[in-house]
């Protein structure tokens, strides 16, 4: 039973991981089509803006804590400048715009690399989120999960609220919904994507803050972690975020316990299957906005 | 999906032929196929084997294998409209069946590889090695085997019409999750190192350059004899269906096709390809590891075949090779330079480009007269940029 409830707390420890990243996809993708590859380097833009804060703040929380709103703003201005730049181009072409994005990452990449340097490098965690929390039954729990955990959790109500309730937001919508009639309404749906672009691009750099508690900042750190996260936005289904959170942690516990009872590359192999005979089932993924359009 | 959904030459070409028979274009195209043919085995067979040392056609070689994959992403793809990202996995499979037949031969029967010696974890040969000690087997199955796995993905997944970017990323996926796999099998498939080391092939010694010799033009002749098929099928009647399926699914199928199935051809003969190519790639380079068939390598085979012109025959051959050169000679005096020119080249080619540096020749040659930007070409550039 412990075990379970251990395994348990690991898979929605990954599950919290994999809904940080996939959160500003589902934005980015579910709203404009667009597969930005260049997620995953946004993710390492947040991390190295950590990394960078912690040279300058030397108390490891208040660093911490002021770099979630700067990743934020660091990331979300290289979403909005590569929107601006390429993606408006090609929204016609979404395919396209995933080669193209897939070479801004390796651009970035590689600036990465000439800045920083190619090893790892490596943050302080807070003290208050390096221990261990015991639950009654003889579960612990990591704290830095407990907190990634909590941020995913408020990124997500965040969002949601904003969606629901805020002016922006029902722009968002209105343009996911339909494009056209919103823009014959008089939303410009022009600024509105920049907007949502901002925004996904934002919590990817969250997600990269997040990232630095439980492990090394490199180059490539995206790179490894963008494909599940697109996985998880496929198969929630676009348009909407409740299949994304869904099948975030879905998938994670699915991870976990495949990895528990095989081993790591079983378990992958495991939810790939396990994705496309989903898919058999549900083509469009878990929940879909009902439209019209044959496509 | 592309500017040039069709070049000046296939679309003077008059209705199709009955299915079954092999298109016959105007006999001036048909020639000058031909031509081209002849040209192209006269530049693979004599005149790179006289002007290139040992080393530069050994390298070419490897191009030539890294075209073959092309050639097929430029069928499923440039024809198809699905953006395979997990050809690597194929690559792979046709790579790993003929190293092991190969690792297997070397060891001598009744042994087991080195390496698995090294690792030491196995008392004898696991069962799924065994078949590949036949080259009977072997040989098929570096093929037959690619096919197998495309097709079971591609019925599953085109049955279910996912397609675009989500076909997309689950190719992608599955190129992460059969390198995951053969990482952490290492006792059995070599793990990171791969399987290395390949001496022989069927009893000629690789070391010696007049064997790599004959490898190169093994490989040259099949690039040509996968150029002629794929030609074949583009000009056929089923390549017109392909690229009625890219350009607008929907009405194929309210013709009464199954899209399908016409993409799943496709799919699977653009697996067999790269199947080929893997096992061509082992003898000519004598290595297949799981960084030759990742997700970064997948999306590599892909680049080639935007910049040479993704929708044409050669554009993907010439496009690949072209990319396979500037790479061995860029990164090896400047890999963070390469790096960035890569990725300048995914974008400026794919954004700006799209039609490659075919769409280049085909601009030059339409200045001669023909229309240049007529109704018909303006609606369908529209439906391809929607598709």
């Amino acid at each position: 039973m412990t075990v379970l409830i251990g395994q348990l707390f690991t898979g929605v420890s990954i599950g919290a991981v994999l809904l940080l990243i996939a959160l500003g996809l589902a934005l980015t993708f579910g709203q404009m089509n667009v597969i930005n590859m260049a997620h995953g380097e946004f993710i390492m833009a947040g991390a190295y803006t950590t990394y960078v804060l912690q040279q300058v703040i030397t108390a490891a929380g208040w660093s911490l804590l002021v770099a979630l709103p700067v990743a934020f703003v660091v990331a979300g201005a290289m979403g909005v400048l590569l929107e601006i730049l390429l993606i408006r181009r090609l929204y016609a072409r979404p395919l396209d715009t995933l080669l193209v994005t897939w070479g801004v990452s390796l651009i970035l990449q590689q600036l990465a690399r000439d800045v920083f340097g190619s090893p790892n490098v490596q943050t302080r965690a807070p003290e208050l989120l390096t221990g261990n929390i015991a639950l009654p039954g003889g579960i612990t729990v990591a704290n830095n999960r407990l907190f990634i955990l909590a941020l995913a959790g408020s990124a997500v109500v965040a969002l949601t609220v904003a969606l629901r309730v805020t002016p922006l937001g029902r722009r968002i919508r209105a343009v996911v919904q339909n494009r056209d009639l919103a823009a014959v309404s008089g939303i410009a749906t022009s600024r509105v994507d920049r907007t949502t672009f901002f925004i996904g691009s934002g919590l990817a750099g969250i997600a990269g803050v997040a990232l630095t508690l439980l492990g090394p900042i490199g180059p490539t750190m995206g790179t490894n972690l963008i494909i599940d996260a697109f996985l998880v936005v496929v198969v929630g289904g676009i348009g909407q975020l409740k299949g994304t959170v869904i099948v975030a942690f879905a998938l994670g516990v699915l991870q976990a316990t495949g990895e528990y009872l095989t081993t790591l590359s079983v378990a992958k192999v495991m939810v790939f299957v396990a994705i496309v005979a989903f898919l058999q089932w549900r083509p469009q993924g878990l929940f879909t906005l009902r439209t019209r359009s044959l496509a | 999906m592309t500017t040039v959904a069709r070049d000046p030459v296939t679309a003077a070409e008059p209705a199709p032929p009955p299915p079954g028979e092999p298109a016959a274009g105007p006999s001036r195209h048909r020639f000058r196929a031909a031509a081209g043919f002849a040209f192209g085995a006269a530049l693979l067979f004599a005149v790179a084997p006289l002007m290139l040392s040992d080393f530069r056609l050994s390298l070419l070689a490897k191009y030539l294998c890294v075209a073959m994959v092309a050639v097929g992403i430029g069928l499923a793809w440039g024809r198809g409209g699905m953006l395979a990202l997990g050809q690597g996995v194929f690559f792979g499979l046709g790579g790993y069946a003929m190293a092991m037949h190969l690792k297997l031969a070397d060891a001598g029967p009744g042994n087991m590889p080195d390496f698995m010696m090294l690792y030491g974890q196995l008392d004898e040969l696991p069962l799924w090695w065994r078949p590949f000690a036949s080259p009977w087997f072997a040989l098929p199955a570096t093929v037959l085997l690619p096919m197998a796995v495309a097709f079971v993905l591609g019925s599953l997944v085109f049955r279910r019409r996912v397609r675009g970017a989500y076909f997309a990323i689950l190719s992608q996926a599955l190129a992460a999750a059969m390198v995951i796999l053969l990482i952490g099998q290492q006792g059995t498939t070599g793990g990171t190192n791969g399987l290395t080391d390949i001496q022989g092939f069927f009893g000629y010694d690789l070391d010696d350059p007049v064997n790599q010799r004959m490898v190169y033009f093994i490989i040259a002749g099949t690039l040509l004899a996968l150029l002629a098929l794929a030609r074949h099928l583009m000009h056929s009647r089923y390549g017109e269906l392909l690229v009625a399926v890219r350009d607008g699914e929907e009405r194929v199928r309210f013709l009464g096709y199954d899209p399908a199935a016409v993409k799943l051809v496709a799919y699977v003969v653009a697996a067999g390809m790269a199947g080929l190519a893997g096992a061509l790639f082992v003898p000519a380079v004598g290595i297949i590891s799981p960084a030759l068939i990742g997700i970064v390598p997948s999306i590599e085979f892909v680049i080639g075949v935007a910049v040479g012109g993704r929708a044409t025959l050669l554009g993907p051959v010439l496009g690949a090779v072209a990319v396979a050169w500037a790479r061995t000679a860029l990164s090896e005096r400047f890999p963070g330079t390469w790096t960035y020119l890569q990725g300048l080249l995914f974008v400026v080619v794919v954004a700006f480009l799209p039609g490659g540096l075919a769409s280049l020749v085909g601009l030059a040659r339409r200045r001669g007269g023909e229309p240049r930007d007529g109704l018909l070409s303006r609606v369908r550039r529209r439906r391809a940029g929607t598709a």
